[in-house]
């Protein structure tokens, strides 16, 4: 069994003329980072907000919170976005959900996947917020207190910045986890990298060549992503901890 | 609620099963291997010997940058030619069940190894010291003295991992293996009533991974010295 | 012949000097203690005796065997020198009696029962027997470092070396430890001891060795150490400590 390789297949046209297949698999590019972004700062926006609930006095809102992470954490990524891309508009009021699925099918995949991932990895944002804010002394959260701060002042300006600083490594990890989960997004139709790969495969007979190419883009993120954060990191580092000077 | 109809359920619970054994036995292939084969990665990346700890650090490193799916299809895609390059098996019906374990076992490796490795690491230095003062051999020390301390400390993150790719396993849908997720979702397009089957499938993985992390939050606490 | 030979020893930790061409020798049944300042390279220069630490320069010999000779079986080595360590270092997945026998089954290959016997004969002789089923962490810190040293004579060794070995208790249970040395000391065991225990080096040592700055600066008999000290820093040092 002999393999013919030919990388040239990437400068060559697609069957409808209007790309190449290079294009298509950056057009999948494209899609795999603006839906880990959005996903990612939805995650944030949502996940400290979550994180910082999880740690306040009031049982109840630490309590729901709480609820929120083990219901998310609990079921498969892949279960979720299914639930959000095929539940969801049955559950709306039949206007609202017959309006949903009239609109452009490309729209109803990216906006499901993007609030599919925004909130199961705000899940796992909260969490590690939550860790930070319990690994710091107990005194920070007194003594902001005790100067007349409120206690969401004190969030604000004692406990969060630290507590950000110091999660920034697991932080990292999360974030690059929401580039690889962007992928299970190609279940629902959403032509994100890994979806363009097996059209590549498709439609050509070059599947070697494809998956390689998007394997090293993936690798390719990665290796982006985790210089920037360690950029990040260095530039706000505080003396005297972990990574401090 | 009343437009939900869950009558399809009861008649599809022995394709569900199924599915589930399916589920289980990718879920229970890939954690043993995944301690076995991640435990030697652990090991070799922290040994000295540099030509073989860069080898497990670029293994670890390239299975933790690429998703899960793409791995998946990887071995979809050069598993059946192996087989039958090597074995001379031709394509069966198995080869979904086989390619989806070969890939969960070794990218679940590259997890695990990171987790193992970190165990090995918060063993003291000085248990070391005091074995090799005994005159025990590397791999006596490591046997007797490090490894039993090191999966003590590492339990809990070894089975909350092996929650995760339990989750992890639904992804076999994109190779058309029909595990729990996959059988589920055929019933519902088949019957019509997907957002049923969907919800169903949901709250059983919500009640099995639940449960599962209650008891691992138990056995954290009854083991913290 | 000496029992151990340390012949003109240097060590780097990357470009860091640690160790500057120490020599010094025990010989059989002597007892040299080790005394200096932190960061003299005390601990550093025990720890390459029994091969723990490697060196860059010099010689070390065991009881005949040279540790850089490539033909020399470093744990056959290590079995035959006893070590006890500053934190104890008892296995702490392991009860007494298993921290005790199990060097002695894996390591020198005696049966379980021959393992067991000694195990406890040396747990009887630092006066602990009754502890053999408990866990290390059941155990109070003087009762750990005792079981450590059951555990190193378990082994039959030729010569003991000791690191800080009371460093790391509580004052009242320093004597428990020191009496056990004193003991093994009068009996004739051939012991380096890495201490800051200045009466336990005038009751028993027959050599005081001090270190300042990676250099052996002061080698001689207790008395002599005691009496005279030559270099200034041992005399600075001395005088420091003994208040007490």
């Amino acid at each position: 069994m002999s393999y013919n390789w030919n990388w040239d297949i990437f400068l060559s046209p697609t069957p409808s003329g209007e790309s190449t297949y290079l294009g298509w698999l950056l057009d999948g590019l494209q899609w795999t980072l603006t839906l880990s972004f959005g996903a990612w700062i939805m995650a944030l926006v949502l996940g400290i907000g979550l994180g910082v609930l999880r740690t306040v006095p009031n049982r109840l809102l630490a309590g729901s919170a709480a609820a929120y992470v083990e219901v998310f954490r609990n079921v498969p990524l892949l279960v979720q976005l299914f639930i959000w891309y095929f539940v969801l508009p049955e559950l709306l009021p039949t206007t609202l959900g017959d309006a949903l699925k009239q609109t452009d099918p490309l729209a109803q995949q990216f906006v499901a996947a993007l609030l599919c991932l925004g909130c199961f990895t705000a899940a796992r944002v909260c969490e590690q917020v939550r860790a930070g804010i319990a690994s710091l002394p107990r005194g920070q959260r007194n003594a902001g207190l005790a100067l007349g701060l409120t206690l969401p002042q004190t969030y604000r300006y004692v406990l969060l910045p630290m507590a950000l600083r110091l999660i920034l490594p697991p932080l990292t990890s999360e974030f690059l986890n929401v580039f690889k989960n962007s992928a299970v997004a190609s279940t629902i139709g959403l032509i994100e990298l890994s979806r363009q790969s097996q059209q590549l495969v498709d439609y050509t007979a070059q599947a070697y060549e494809a998956f390689i190419a998007v394997t090293l883009l993936y690798v390719l993120i990665n290796v982006l992503v985790m210089f920037g954060m360690r950029l990040l990191e260095r530039r706000t580092r505080v003396p005297g901890y972990i990574g401090g000077k | 609620m009343e437009q939900f109809d869950w009558t399809s359920i009861p008649g599809a619970l022995p394709i569900l099963a199924d599915g589930m054994l399916i589920t289980l036995e990718i879920t229970a292939t890939a954690i043993l291997v995944g301690i076995l084969w991640g435990t030697v990665l652990a090991l070799a990346r922290l040994s000295g010997n540099r030509p073989l700890a860069w080898l497990a650090a670029a293994y670890v490193n390239l299975f933790r940058a690429v998703p899960l799916v793409m791995v998946i299809l990887w071995f979809y895609l050069i598993v059946p030619t192996l087989l039958q390059r090597w074995l001379g098996v031709s394509q069966s019906s198995d080869i979904r069940m086989i390619s989806a374990l070969v890939a969960f076992a070794l990218f679940e490796s590259a997890y695990y190894a990171e987790i193992i490795r970190a165990g090995v690491q918060s063993v003291p230095k000085g248990q070391v010291d005091a074995a090799f003062a005994l005159g025990m051999p590397y791999h006596l020390t490591m046997r007797l003295v490090v490894l039993p301390q090191a999966f003590r400390n590492m339990l809990p993150l070894l089975l909350t991992q092996a929650i995760i790719l339990f989750q992890d396993t639904s992804l076999v849908y994109v190779i058309g293996l029909a595990d729990f997720f996959g059988a589920a979702y055929k019933v519902g397009d088949r019957d019509g009533r997907l957002v049923e089957l969907l919800l169903f499938a949901g709250a059983v993985y919500f009640i099995l991974c639940f449960g599962a992390s209650l008891l691992v939050r138990q056995l954290q606490k009854k083991y913290s010295t | 012949m000496s029992m151990i030979q340390i012949e003109n020893v240097s060590k780097w930790y990357g470009d860091f000097q640690v160790l500057t061409d120490c020599s010094t020798h025990v010989n059989p049944g002597e007892v040299v203690v080790v005394c200096g300042p932190s960061g003299s390279g005390k601990s550093t220069l025990i720890r390459c005796v029994n091969g723990l630490e490697a060196i860059q320069q010099g010689r070390i010999v065991v009881n005949g065997t040279a540790l850089s000779d490539p033909t020399t079986n470093l744990s056959k080595l290590r079995a035959q020198v006893g070590m006890v360590f500053q934190n104890f270092e008892l296995f702490p997945h392991m009860s007494v009696t298993d921290n005790l026998t199990i060097a002695q089954i894996k390591v020198l290959g005696r049966s379980t029962a021959e393992a067991l016997a000694r195990g406890l004969a040396m747990l009887d002789r630092v006066g602990l027997k009754a502890q053999a089923s408990k866990f290390p962490g059941a155990l109070s810190g003087g009762q750990q470092q005792r079981v450590a040293i059951a555990r190193a004579l378990a082994m039959d060794p030729i010569c003991m070396l000791f690191d800080e070995s009371t460093s790391a208790l509580d004052p009242e249970m320093v004597n428990e430890v020191l009496d056990v040395m004193v003991e093994l000391a009068t009996e004739g065991m051939t012991m380096m001891c890495v201490t800051h225990e200045m009466g336990f080096a005038r009751k028993v040592a027959d050599r005081v060795i001090f270190m300042d700055h990676g250099r052996i600066v002061d080698d001689a008999s207790k008395d002599d150490f005691f009496g005279t000290p030559r270099a200034e820093r041992a005399k600075l040092f001395l005088s420091k400590i003994l208040q007490h």
